[in-house]
């Protein structure tokens, strides 16, 4: 019945949403305390088991959307729900997310597994279940052996499984990423690509990840947003045509060559499409 | 002979310190300088063991001043810290008085100090804490606003409590500040004593290693002048190298001001 009444075609996308959308945004837009426009009024809908990929410009706003998702920053207008109701409700079980940063963020003074086990213990785990699930945290990422290391003793590829695991501890359902690998060489950044997908799979995630890799975007996403920029804007959404269990074998296929030159189209139309700096 | 060998680091100094010793000796004698003028260091070691027993006496009572400024600076000054980065309101009101209890000579202050509090032990302490907390005052108060923004968030994200964040990010981050603050605090507050020493110019049960020094000079008694002044040297670094130690201990594994460098 809202549809019938909407006419823009807008709010409509965001509105017939099924009933079990993790995240929903519904004309969300992000103007800064300065006066810029972060964003325009936004529509997005985040199913199960979806890989998001969020790519475009800088100045896109990207990042800012990631962070409304995970409720680092409030939205100025519209409605961002999290499996139908408000933040409140996150947190419980199946409602669970977790946010990996561009950054690993460890604590330096803390070991890994100490590092891994704060989550738990700021949501008040009791401490006899803590050291079994901080054990298969890092076991998800082959950091076993390196529980009792400090952050700085470990390679940046490390620190990132490290920070992994920590958003893997609290067992979340959906994990929000901002440019996790960015930081990292290509050799390290494929074998993280290549964790993600199994880990995607064996935990049953929901995934939104900002990337500035076109090629991280179409070997990891089930679908591709391209944003544009000034002021921030959905450009274009891409479905990635292959099966979301990928090996190395996609990397290398013919399959993946013509998505990433599709997508790599899409990407200079939105760059073209982005307008001039704002000066507030 | 590389500079970073231990053995070279430990020893290197002690030879250049014999050296100038065994100069001054030479050099003292060679020129018949009396020892009213500028004794030798054999004329300092005598009178130190011969002296020994009232130099004892000094040495604790500025040691007791300095350790009392010393610990006050740093639970005062610790707290004072923390209300400070409880709100930029009174951080800006106050930290000006702060700079201004620092800035303000402790020998012009210390007259006032001391006529106004009968207790020399108290006034001596008075004085070496007003010189000694600024550091752990701005330190702190630096170490727990720099707090790793990314970190934050995390812990904000998580919903963590204000405390939870003040135990488990701020003090930890502001540990290696605090520390740094202690180690120029603790210098200060030997400098503080010995100053205030000097200008209240007490004897009796309170003297302390400044009065000797006083009292020497009046006695034109150079070599026990020389022994006190060694006696507070000594001190300055026994109370830096602790420092050194207490950073390193609680430091070692994870700041890189205090990991021993892998090579």
């Amino acid at each position: 019945m809202i549809e019938a009444q909407d006419v823009s075609g807008h709010a409509s996308v965001a509105l017939t949403q099924p009933a079990d959308a993790v995240v929903t945004l519904e004309r969300v837009d992000k103007v800064f305390a300065n006066g810029m426009r972060g964003l325009d009024p936004i529509d997005l809908t985040i199913r199960p088991r979806e890989f998001v990929s969020l790519i475009g410009p800088s100045g896109c706003g990207k990042s800012t959307l990631l962070k409304l998702i995970a409720n680092l920053i409030q939205p100025t207008g519209g409605t961002i729900r999290w499996w139908g109701g408000d933040f409140n409700g996150v947190g419980s079980a199946g409602r669970r997310l977790a946010f990996v940063f561009q950054d690993p963020t460890l604590m330096p003074w803390a070991r890994v597994g100490a590092n891994v086990r704060l989550p738990l213990e700021l949501a008040g785990t009791p401490a006899s279940q803590t050291g079994s699930r901080v054990a298969a945290a890092l076991a998800h990422v082959g950091l076993t052996k390196y529980e009792q290391h400090f952050p700085r003793q470990l390679s940046g590829g490390m620190r990132m499984r490290a920070s992994i695991a920590r958003a893997l501890v609290t067992d979340p359902d959906v994990l929000l990423m901002d440019e996790p690998f960015g930081a990292l060489d290509e050799f390290t950044r494929n074998k993280l690509d290549d964790d993600l997908v199994r880990l995607s799979a064996e935990r049953h995630l929901t995934t939104v990840f900002v990337t500035h890799s076109l090629y991280e975007a179409v070997f990891l996403s089930t679908r591709i947003v391209v944003m544009a920029a000034h002021p921030g804007r959905i450009f274009h959404e891409f479905i990635v045509d292959e099966p979301p269990a990928r090996t190395d074998e996609f990397r290398t296929s013919d399959r993946f060559a013509r998505q990433c030159r599709e997508l790599s189209a899409i990407l200079t139309e939105a760059a073209h499409a982005s307008g001039n700096e704002e000066t507030p | 002979m590389k500079a970073d060998d231990p053995i070279v680091r430990g020893a290197a100094p002690v030879i250049v310190g014999v050296l100038v010793l065994a100069l001054w000796e030479i050099g003292c004698r060679a020129g018949h300088v009396p020892s009213y003028l500028f004794p030798t260091p054999s004329e300092i070691a005598t009178s130190l063991a011969t002296q020994w027993p009232v130099l004892l006496h000094a040495l604790w009572s500025t040691l007791l001043v300095t350790i009392e400024a010393f610990v006050i600076s740093t639970v005062v000054g610790t707290l004072i810290a923390f209300v400070f980065v409880q709100s930029k309101l009174i951080e800006v009101s106050f930290f000006p008085y702060a700079v201004l209890a620092q800035v303000t000579p402790i020998v012009a202050v210390a007259p006032l100090i001391i006529l106004l509090v009968k207790n020399t032990e108290i006034s001596l302490t008075i004085c070496a804490t007003v010189i000694a907390i600024f550091p752990v005052i701005s330190n702190t108060t630096i170490g727990l606003r720099s707090v790793d923004p990314g970190l934050l968030s995390y812990f904000r994200m998580n919903k963590a409590s204000r405390l939870e964040i003040l135990l488990r990010l701020r003090i930890p981050s502001a540990l290696p500040y605090f520390l740094a603050g202690l180690r120029v605090s603790s210098g200060l507050a030997l400098i503080g004593a010995v100053v205030a020493e000097f200008v209240a110019g007490t004897g009796g049960r309170s003297a302390g290693l400044a009065y000797q020094i006083l009292q020497a000079g009046f006695q034109l008694d150079i070599p026990l002048m020389f022994a006190a002044l060694l006696l507070i040297a000594v001190t300055g670094v026994i109370l830096y190298l602790l420092m050194v130690a207490l950073t390193r201990a609680l430091l070692g594994n994870w700041h890189e001001s205090a990991i021993a460098e892998e090579r």
